[in-house]
């Protein structure tokens, strides 16, 4: 079985997150960069499926060339390929439509021939940075396949897929055959933490570098903000478990108990 | 006109949707329209939407309805907007409402805006919106013939604006079998007992804190003494594998909106408070009086939370005799 793990090169916020002086983008100089959460567990299942199923598994990004720090990470997590739409650096930021109309084209690229060359292609349910919640379902109407979102236990049965999303009390249980895209949320498996032996070893691996077309689009970005912290300070009920007593009758006041 | 789509549950329109007519009436006065809504299903409560300032309210009938099949519902929004051509198509920040609206922007390449928080109306919009689960806010423009928008959950107040019903129109679309390709199969109950995170009215979390798998059963026996409550953790307690990822409350996990949250021995990084933000209240238990959580917070015990749970469970235990 072919799989794919479509991912995006993230800024790894902590406490607080500052803005570049232009306030275009979140200053990561001292921070580094991570893959989203949701993805990690894309890479995860991706591998996962080839461990079971046999096959290969692919790791597709699209950024600048840094990404490759990435597309590496995903490769020692046991991915067995790699490939880049490079973008220049300098560029605006990619907005949802145009990210998946490049990843749609790249896929294709990928492929070799007319049809899909991929089973199962994972995305994440949305980035953690951006957060558009499009680009998985929008890249499934480029290629014509079905898509299942916000998966959080996923199963091969044969040609058939069988994913499950959480509701309140239980999860929905969706079947789709291959092929199809799949975007996942954090939750669906625990992703493997690669040895330094390993990171080694992807770095000499060759990645795929295509060059993606960028389309126009509709919502653009004119600046980020950080919202003012609405924040005072708590409280202090007291110290230690002396401080119990106090509690229990703000529970009284706020009729919890 | 401005079309907002509603999504109701067991008779009873869902908070969230109640919480996103605010943003779309707010979206309608400026632009001088009236607001209507669309349902799937819901014939029964389309009515009481006249008290959040909705007209009419089309509700779809027939196989749509029936069964949860994404792109179908997708459909059915795209004939309305056919149909009505509003200048927006507004939703709440719901999983089902990212997912359809997501379809209707692809299928007929429309610009979509997730968590938007504020709106200014003109030739094109002028928009607000949440990155990083709300820590960060993008200020973008939006055109296009429709602009379809989502409003985050629990940011807005519920308004009612008065006691008239809307008119309800039902509608049967007519939709290709390719759009139910993807059909909900089946439900699968959850094994796990208890109140689910995102509807329980008390949260009782622990963070790094507590260190270790058997100290949750403190927080456990705490959580037992309310109605209505259930056991929560942080990223990092669900990371050490002392507590399953369906416990999770954060920007990748479950958004908490408890009338009380108790945090035990969680720092309060923005990724966990973007979960936690929408609790009523916020009690803190952190060795840490500097911790970003006290800042964050409503009331905090300033110690470790192993001396400090034991003894509230003895007082709440004394207040409830």
């Amino acid at each position: 079985m072919e799989t794919l793990a479509c991912i995006k090169r993230v800024p790894d916020t902590g406490a607080e997150i500052i803005l570049t002086d232009d306030k275009q983008d979140v200053d990561a100089s001292t921070l580094g960069y991570t893959i989203s959460p949701h993805e990690e567990c894309a890479i995860e299942e991706a591998v996962q499926v080839v461990e079971d199923e046999g096959g290969t598994s692919t790791v597709l990004s699209l950024g600048p060339d840094d990404s490759t720090e990435q597309i590496y990470e995903g490769i020692a997590r046991g991915a067995d390929e790699g490939a880049l739409l490079e973008t220049d650096p300098d560029d605006e930021e990619w907005g949802p439509k145009a990210t998946a109309k490049a990843l749609a084209e790249g896929i294709e690229a990928l492929s070799d021939g007319a049809a899909i060359g991929f089973d199962v292609l994972f995305f994440g349910n949305e980035s953690a940075d951006n957060a558009n919640y499009q680009v998985g379902i929008t890249v499934a109407h480029h290629l014509d396949l079905p898509v299942v979102t916000g998966v959080k236990d996923f199963e091969v049965d044969g040609e058939t897929l069988v994913a499950k999303r959480d509701v309140p009390g239980g999860s929905e249980v969706f079947e789709v055959d291959t092929p199809a895209v799949i975007t996942v949320k954090e939750g669906l498996n625990t992703p493997r933490y690669p040895s330094m032996r390993s990171r080694m070893q992807a770095k000499k691996q060759e990645i795929d570098r295509l060059e993606p077309t960028r389309i126009e689009e509709g919502l653009q970005k004119v600046e980020l903000q950080v919202p003012e912290k609405e924040e005072g300070e708590a409280e202090v009920l007291g110290e230690g478990p002396e401080a119990a007593d106090r509690a229990v009758e703000v529970m009284e006041e706020l009729e919890v108990l | 006109m401005v079309l907002a789509f509603v999504e109701h549950d067991d008779g009873e329109i869902e908070e969230t949707s109640l919480e996103m007519l605010t943003l779309a009436r707010d979206v309608a006065s400026q632009a001088g329209e009236d607001l209507h809504a669309a349902l799937v299903g819901g014939a029964d409560v389309a009515a009481e939407l006249g008290a959040y300032g909705v007209d009419t309210a089309y509700v779809a009938e027939g196989e749509v309805a029936e069964t949860y099949a994404p792109e179908a519902w997708a459909e059915c929004l795209g004939g309305l907007l056919d149909e009505l051509d509003p200048e927006a198509l507004i939703g709440p920040g719901s999983d089902v409402a990212h997912e359809i609206f997501a379809h209707v922007a692809a299928k007929r390449d429309l610009p979509m805006s997730a968590n938007t928080t504020a709106v200014t109306v003109g030739e094109e919009y002028e928009i607000e919106r949440q990155r990083w689960g709300g820590s960060l806010v993008e200020h973008a423009t939006m055109a296009g013939e429709t602009k379809l928008l989502t409003a985050p959950e629990h940011e807005v107040p519920i308004e009612a604006v008065g006691d008239g019903e809307a008119a309800v129109e039902t509608v049967t679309p007519e939709i290709g079998e390719d759009a139910f390709r993807v059909t909900l199969d089946r439900i699968e109950e959850s094994d796990i007992e208890g109140v689910p995170l995102s509807e329980a009215r008390i949260v009782v979390a622990g963070g790094r804190g507590v260190g270790g798998p058997e100290d949750f059963e403190q927080l456990e026996e705490l959580a037992d003494l309310f109605e209505n409550a259930t056991v929560g953790a942080s990223r990092v307690a669900v990371d050490e594998g002392w507590r399953p990822h369906d416990d999770q409350i954060g920007q990748t996990g479950a958004k908490i909106s408890p009338d009380l949250y108790i945090a035990a021995g969680i720092s309060g990084a923005i990724q966990h408070w973007v979960g936690a933000k929408g609790a009523e209240n916020t009690l803190a238990i952190n060795t840490d009086p500097e911790a970003a959580i006290m800042y964050k917070g409503d009331y905090a015990i300033v110690g470790d939370l192993h001396d400090v749970v034991p003894q509230l469970i003895e007082q709440v235990k004394a207040a409830k005799d």
